[in-house]
């Protein structure tokens, strides 16, 4: 699979799409290869605001947990309750499924573009 | 995810199979393993609808052989293997003096004076010592052998299992029952079949010559393509274990866990007037275990997994040893060890999910059992 251009990549594996002041987020497609058939998502609170790097939920697998990170600092103000209902779509559209919205506060810098990402996970 | 390296772990004699089939590759008990082909959902599900094929051959055997070998046999595991037939076969505890588990094998009674234990991948070495350990104590006419190495393991699992390996083999397997084994031929390869599994479904374990194991793994996927065989790596062997209540040595039960504990009572001969740890299981199984094994259902939206801590009354009370959300009866199930008396179908319990007290009830087992 090839990273949309549109998206901004961290080394911790969520995309972040950028548009203006919001943001939505998720993770990539070499995340949830990774993690395998994703079967439940955690999310927090709209509200809830969240420093760059800052865990703001859960994902598990069949096989794994792993914690989720906010690519940026910003306050939650969406949550993509649909993809909590079905987690699976996670596995099937990775980059179509957004986790939460942000309003960004700060912390856009250090994210790499898809170009970066691809040589990252290589 | 990060790995080990692979060049310091043993590869089976079909690794190659598995890297050309594009599998996830992972460690497991000092061997590169696959873990998923098409994805763990998917092959569970293969397996609960049509079949899938396991490459097994991490698993070890060791032989016990010689005039006195069921006397041995009988003195290092809990079952009776004097009531096996020959090509009669037994799930077995190799057992402590405390009563715990060194292993769990199946016991495969190849001739009067000649059995063959298959043990865990982890525990090969172990085992091996401590049962030549064990059989050179009892002085008798017997002696152990680590033929771990004389066999590539496969186990084709599923309800198609049996009319897919039919078509490759002169053997009946119609006649073959449930825990017994034959010889025979599997594409014109010399083989011993056995109709066991590790999945909860009817299935049958192929125990190959290394060098031709590639050769009945082509033809096992081959013949059965067109029924929609799939290869499955050991996560959907976990979950479909997981919800056949089959138990995982390591994480169900270990060195510290006695067979009465682990809920196995019924692999133990109870009539037999020794072996290693009978005292304790006799009076465990008289006065009561001050822990058992059950199986659980989360009552909320979350996963317990392996390691997780038990409350009862909002004590601590127990771990959880297995757990995950199952594909096929799509529930978050596992098994804990919980305090006897909080162990009746329906008593509720919380787990700590990463700091989170989170409700689960004690729930019957096997949670899966196939129509037959």
């Amino acid at each position: 699979m090839t990273y949309p251009a549109d998206l901004k990549y961290t080394k911790d594996h969520e995309w972040v799409k950028l548009d203006g002041g919001s943001a939505r987020v998720g993770i990539t497609d070499y995340a949830q290869k990774q993690l395998g058939d994703v079967v439940y998502l955690e999310l927090p609170q709209v509200g809830r605001s969240l420093k760059k790097g800052e865990v703001f939920g859960t994902i598990e697998s069949v096989k794994a947990v792993s914690e989720l990170y906010s690519p940026v600092d910003g306050e939650v103000t969406d949550v993509h309750g649909d993809l909590v209902q079905h987690p699976e779509h996670v596995n099937k559209d990775p980059h179509g499924s957004w986790m939460i919205a942000l309003k960004v506060t700060g912390g856009q810098d250090g994210l790499l573009d898809a170009g970066a990402y691809t040589e990252l996970t290589k | 995810m990060t790995q080990a390296a692979p060049g310091s772990l043993k590869k089976t004699p079909l690794h190659a199979r598995h890297r050309a089939l594009g599998a996830r590759m992972v460690e497991f008990g000092g061997w590169d393993m696959p873990v998923e082909y098409s994805g763990i959902v998917d092959e569970h599900m293969a397996v609960r609808t049509r079949a899938g094929l396991f490459d097994v051959s991490h698993m070890g055997e060791i032989e016990i052989a010689g005039a006195d070998a069921l006397k041995a046999v009988q003195h290092i595991t809990s079952n009776d293997a004097s009531r096996l037939a020959i090509n009669q076969i037994q799930y077995s505890a190799l057992t402590t003096p405390e009563g715990t588990f060194v292993d769990d094998v199946l016991t495969y009674r190849v001739a009067d004076d000649h059995f063959m234990l298959v043990v865990n991948a982890s525990n090969i070495v172990k085992d091996f010592h401590w049962i030549a350990e064990r059989v050179k104590e009892a002085g008798g006419d017997a002696a152990a052998v680590n033929t771990s190495s004389r066999y590539a393991l496969m186990a084709l699992q599923g309800p198609l299992a049996k009319d897919v390996l039919q078509s490759l083999t002169g053997v009946d397997l119609s006649a073959m029952k449930y825990y017994w084994f034959g010889t025979g031929e599997v594409a014109s390869v010399r083989v011993t079949i056995s109709r066991t599994g590790y999945t909860g479904e009817d299935g049958f374990e192929v125990f190959v010559p290394p060098s031709s194991a590639e050769r009945v793994w082509d033809a096992i996927l081959q013949a059965g393509r067109s029924a929609g065989v799939i290869p499955a790596g050991l996560g959907a062997r976990d979950t479909l274990r997981l919800e056949a209540a089959m138990r995982l040595y390591g994480n169900d039960m270990d060195e510290t866990t006695t067979v009465v504990e682990a809920d196995l009572g019924w692999i133990v001969g109870w009539k037999k007037e020794e072996f290693l740890g009978h005292d304790v299981l006799k009076r465990q199984k008289a006065e009561g275990a001050p822990r058992k094994l059950v199986g659980f259902e989360m009552l909320e939206r979350a996963i317990g997994r392996h390691g997780y801590d038990v409350y009862v009354n909002g004590e601590k009370a127990g771990v959880v040893t297995s757990g995950t959300q199952t594909p096929f009866l799509k529930k978050a199930i596992g098994m804990a060890y919980l305090p006897s008396s909080a162990t009746s179908p329906g008593t509720e319990f919380e787990i700590d999910i990463r700091g989170r007290r989170v409700k689960a009830a004690v729930v019957p087992m096997p949670f899966y059992k196939r129509q037959k």
